[in-house]
């Protein structure tokens, strides 16, 4: 029974995909249409009660939060793929740092960008030009912090790939969709950890899906 | 030596402090006033870049972020105090679903209403009315959420009291301090849920230190 991993289309559920392919787990994706409304449908509310994406069903095992399934699968597929956690859990726990950065920093910026600036339209709100502009500056700064750390240390957690950079893939790739990949093209190290990661096959497998 | 906890002052870093006595792990504190900015003192930026607390330091180790710095001592100390993830890698990845929710959907409602009502209240600036009616909105909508789940379940992950339960203990207890702590009781199985878990010898110790910065 392989992993069924629901709402693929959408940014959030690639950084699962991108764990999966990394873990070689086999996994099959069922569509979710939040345009039509799919999401809250109550069938979808037992899985996942906050109506959103993803969620996983592995066998009896469900997990939402893709932070969590990935978490989930790194741990227990450890020995197989690219270890995505570091060897001790002194590395571990740097991952752990640059993932709560990812999750509390970058993310809610980059998610305000898209969903102004890619998404209003389809949603049927008008973009907010003050949340788009406050939004580059919060996201400018938290990636003038990375350009440090990055021309330290070839990843965020150190000299290995793992979750920290991973889940960072997703709404990175809006910034192209959005014109607004001179944010990380501006910085020469960042620009760097950019083009590594995006280059990783498992990201470009993602795309192709 | 001793891990060191920097801002025991705020709430985050009161993750850290619950989490460490539950997992029997010795540690002292170091004061940061972040209301005179020595959170942006270069030498506390060369510990945490963005300016913010908890971080600690743990001989050479160093680590930020009050999520992180609990999965780092949960696991390290699996064997000794409160088993804080889980017995299984299962129950574990329970746990973390449930302290993903509490960073994404519980947390930034609470800290929208902290900023507005406790801060403002402290820097003298108006609170935003309507930035407080939608966040008190979107909690009301998590806190049903959980009502449900915790109808079903004694603590978020399961039948044990984990990360995810612990990680909700320091802001939520700024919903009294803001005359809100109506929608923790106005729900059943949350209050139970509340009661609970805030009347944990680990959460009395820390709540009833003396934090005067936030008075």
């Amino acid at each position: 029974m392989v992993v069924k991993v629901y709402g693929s289309a959408f940014a959030c559920a690639k950084r699962v995909l991108i764990c999966l392919v990394e873990k070689e787990i086999e996994f099959e994706t069922v569509p979710v249409d939040i345009i039509k409304g799919e999401h809250k449908d109550p069938e979808y509310l037992k899985l996942q009660p906050f109506g959103v994406v993803p969620v996983i069903q592995d066998g009896d095992y469900t997990l939402f939060e893709s932070r969590a399934i990935i978490r989930y699968y790194a741990e227990k597929y450890k020995s197989q793929g690219t270890d995505l956690l570091g060897k001790t859990i002194e590395e571990r726990g740097v991952v752990e740092q640059w993932l709560e950065v990812e999750a509390q920093n970058y993310h809610p910026p980059i998610y305000n960008l898209a969903l102004h600036v890619l998404f209003s339209d389809k949603m049927g709100f008008p973009a907010d030009a003050k949340v788009i502009e406050e939004s580059e500056k919060n996201l400018g700064k938290v990636l003038d912090i990375y350009e440090e750390r990055l021309s330290k240390s070839k990843y965020l957690a150190g000299d290995f790939f793992s979750l920290a950079d991973l889940s960072h893939i997703p709404f990175a790739n809006y910034l192209g969709v959005m014109g607004k990949m001179y944010l990380i093209e501006e910085r020469k190290h960042v620009s760097a950890w950019w083009d590594d990661i995006s280059s990783r096959p498992s990201w470009k497998k993602v795309l192709e899906l | 030596m001793v891990v060191k906890v920097y801002g025991p002052d705020f709430a985050s870093p009161k993750r850290v402090l619950v989490c460490l006595i539950e997992k029997e792990v010795e540690f002292e504190t170091v004061p940061i006033d972040i209301l005179k900015g020595q959170n942006k003192d270069p030498e506390f930026l060369k510990l945490q870049p963005f300016g913010v607390v908890p971080v600690i330091q743990d001989g050479d180790y160093t680590l930020f972020e009050s999520r992180a710095i609990m999965r780092y001592y949960a696991e390290k100390y699996k064997s000794q105090g409160t088993d804080l993830l889980g017995k299984t890698i299962e129950e574990r990845g329970v746990v973390e679903q449930w302290l993903e929710v509490e960073a994404q959907s519980y947390h930034p409602a609470i800290d929208n209403l902290v900023i507005e009502i406790l801060l403002g209240r402290k820097r003298g600036i108006t609170p935003d009315a309507k930035v407080i009616e939608e966040s008190e909105k979107k909690l009301a909508k998590v806190l049903d959420i959980y009502e449900e789940r915790l109808s079903k379940s004694k603590y978020l992950a399961g039948d044990f009291f984990s990360l995810a339960d612990l990680s909700h203990l320091p802001f939520t207890k700024y919903l009294a301090d803001m005359g809100k702590m109506y929608l923790i009781e106005e729900r059943k199985h949350v209050k139970a849920w509340w009661d609970d878990i805030s009347n944990r010898p680990s959460w009395k110790k820390v709540s009833s230190s003396r934090w005067p910065l936030l008075e």
